[in-house]
């Protein structure tokens, strides 16, 4: 493997979880809810995830359990949000600070071991491919479900009936609800798939990226993939850009505290969250094209009137 | 079996006035669940958490200690979230104060005067301010989303107290750990009582800004433009008030109380600069601010009571052998208590069954 393939490699690592839970975050803001409980959800994620894998020896079910408890821990924010209309906002760092407290309580006892990792699965003739096949079809599951989520997920808000009605809830939920739509089903789902979304990237956390448990591993993460989401302009494919992106920014920043060149470290692990707030700045100024494109109800809760 | 809301003509003054109690009683009952599922008592360990702390004089300090700089971050964040801006980079606001605040003892360290301390203070809350003052500007002028930015700003604010404290303003005679000089006499915030116990100066000024602050909100006009743009910014500028002002008064108010908090614990609690300051005050006065329903009396209360959720914590570790975290899930379960039961205010709740549903439906055709 050269440098070159090798650094790349860390880059889709680290631009991994981060793809996964801005994806996530794009559905569920796309319906109109803004749930900033995302790095509660990666590190309750990150924990169950590692804890399953400790106990069952399979990383597998590990991811399968993280990705799980990420979803029933979202369904909490969506109870309060979405059946008693509580202040999204406040809910969601409600949603975060639950989730750092429960996650080191429950990984107390692991802290120091070492962790399983979910091995790679080569794609037979593609990952022989020259240069691009080791780095794109000889990567983990994780890896290759992140990737068809932005697909999958752009299909499914553009090319489907469901997607549209779930755009037209996001846009206008009083519209979507005189038209037959469940405005409050549709949300519960979409909140739940973001869980489950955020849930697999703390998975990937603690499986993968460093397959251990430290406290407060999600680091920030939920928040710069909250981030990526405003970046995105609530497009999916603009989220796989910002993701690798960010990716390589985190990258190029322990490259460069490995080599020194004098900058203190501190400095260098600024700089991520610096490039979020930099970035958002970019994109947000132009008000015309940030209007356009936020849903309209976002962050506004919805009683029917039956 | 499904949850229906019905609005209420007006809101409920008797839930206003309830609903934290509730959502303490709530809270206190999930606490028991979750000890029985530790495997430990929970009488034993509600004693411990609740209790126990208040039973000794030193520790009744203690928690004056602890809630102070609670009670001064969440009546800042109070203003701020009343007029619809979301401050949540508190944490990041109280330690560059605590850092901008000890420039003077840091670089002075000989300097004994009576003018040190009032001049770390003012020097803390312009730090708190203006650090602050980053994503109100970012808001008002590049459309930046604050909650954002704010909270960005919390990470870089902990890697430069680190970068500090490990780089220029390490002890020269400290052996090498990541620690400032510590504070000479002048320069350490005086203490209430000695004789029994380390309460100090910070929970006079957790009081006087509360009063301030209630005084604003109820008597004066700033008061009332913060309550008008924050329930409805149009309205607010019919009045001829400025939502770009407000962000600014907002962002700038809560910093400065959240970087007097820094100082004041840098200079009281700690006595010198090191990489770990607060125990997530920023955050955890979050919980404070919506406990007390943004009302500043309310939030001196829930600061207390907060207060004593870190001290029963440390208690409960050591008394039952509690996993020092599960005070952090108690903080996250009463926030979560507190947005569900503000609910009651506004709504009646009911609970409909499918069969309840379905004559009520026939009743009405």
């Amino acid at each position: 493997m050269t440098l070159a393939e090798a650094i790349l490699l860390t880059i889709t690592t680290a631009a991994t979880p981060l793809l996964l839970a801005a994806i996530g975050e794009l559905v569920v803001e796309r319906s109109g809810v803004l749930n900033l409980g995302v790095e509660g959800m990666i590190v309750i994620g990150a924990v169950v995830a590692f804890a399953a894998a400790q106990l069952t020896g399979s990383a597998y079910l590990g991811a399968l359990f993280g990705m799980a408890a990420g979803c029933l821990f979202s369904l909490l924010f969506a109870f309060l949000t979405l059946t008693l209309v509580a202040n999204q906002v406040a809910t969601g760092l409600a949603l975060t600070i639950l989730g750092l407290g429960l996650s080191g309580m429950i990984g107390e006892s692991f802290v120091g071991q070492r962790g399983v990792q979910l091995d790679e699965i080569a794609i037979p003739f593609l990952s022989s491919i020259p240069l691009i096949g080791n780095l794109l079809f000889n990567q983990d599951l994780i890896f290759y479900v992140s990737i068809f989520s932005v697909f999958g997920v752009s299909w499914f808000l553009f090319k489907t009936r469901l997607g549209l009605q779930l755009r037209a809830i996001g846009d206008s939920h009083g519209s979507a609800h005189a038209l037959g739509i469940s405005v409050i089903k549709t949300r519960y789902l979409a909140v739940m798939f973001g869980g489950a979304c955020a849930g697999l990237a703390g998975a990937q956390l603690s499986l993968v990226y460093t397959p251990q448990w430290v406290e407060n591993m999600s680091a920030g993460r939920g928040w710069i993939a909250l981030a990526l989401v405003v970046f995105a302009s609530w497009r999916p494919l603009r989220v796989l850009a910002g993701a690798y992106l960010f990716g390589a920014v985190t990258i190029g920043q322990l490259h460069a505290q490995a080599l020194g060149f004098g900058i203190p470290s501190q400095f260098l692990s600024a700089l991520p969250y610096l490039a979020t707030i930099i970035v958002l700045v970019i994109i947000s100024r132009n008000r015309r094209l940030t209007l356009m494109n936020t849903p309209a109800s976002l962050g506004q809760s919805f009683v029917p009137d039956r | 079996m499904r949850i229906e809301l019905e609005k209420r003509p007006a809101h409920s003054a008797l839930f206003s006035m309830l609903s934290p109690f509730i959502a303490l009683g709530l809270t206190i009952i999930a606490g028991a669940i979750l000890f029985t599922a530790l495997g430990k008592n929970p009488f034993d360990a509600l004693y411990s958490f609740f209790i126990e702390p208040l039973t000794e004089l030193w520790s009744l300090h203690e928690l004056l200690i602890k809630a102070a700089p609670l009670i001064l971050i969440a009546v800042g964040l109070s203003v701020c979230f009343r007029s619809n801006n979301w401050n949540i980079g508190a944490e990041g606001q109280f330690i560059m104060g605590g850092v901008v605040g000890s420039i003077v003892p840091i670089y002075f360290h000989e300097w004994n005067s009576f003018v040190v301390l009032p001049l770390m203070l003012i020097m803390g809350m312009i730090g708190g301010a203006l650090y602050a003052g980053i994503p109100a500007l970012l808001k008002t002028r590049f459309n930046t989303n604050e909650i954002l930015s704010s909270l960005m700003l919390v990470y870089v604010a902990e890697l430069f107290l680190d970068w500090l404290v490990r780089g220029p303003w390490r002890n020269p005679e400290g052996f090498n750990f990541p620690e400032s000089r510590s504070f000479n006499d002048s320069a350490v915030l005086p203490e209430l009582f000695p004789a029994s116990g380390g309460a100090n100066l910070g929970i006079v000024f957790a009081l006087i800004a509360t009063l301030l602050t209630w005084f604003m909100m109820r008597h004066m006009l700033k008061g009332f433009e913060v309550s008008v743009l924050g329930q409805s910014a149009r309205a607010g500028r019919f009045a001829g008030f400025s939502s770009t002002k407000m962000i600014f008064f907002a962002f700038l108010f809560s910093g400065a109380l959240a970087g007097l908090a820094g100082i004041s614990e840098v200079s009281g609690a700690i006595g010198r600069l090191q990489p770990d300051i607060s125990p997530a005050y920023g955050f955890t006065a979050i919980i404070v601010a919506f406990l007390g329903r943004l009302n500043p009396l309310g939030i001196f209360a829930a600061g207390i009571i907060l207060a004593l959720t870190y001290l029963g914590g440390e208690a409960a570790q050591i008394s039952i052998g509690l996993p020092d975290k599960v005070a952090r899930v108690f903080q996250g379960f009463l926030l979560f208590f507190v947005l569900a039961c503000d609910t009651l205010i506004h709504y009646r709740v009911r609970l409909v069954t499918a069969i309840k549903a379905r004559t009520e439906g026939e009743g009405a055709s």
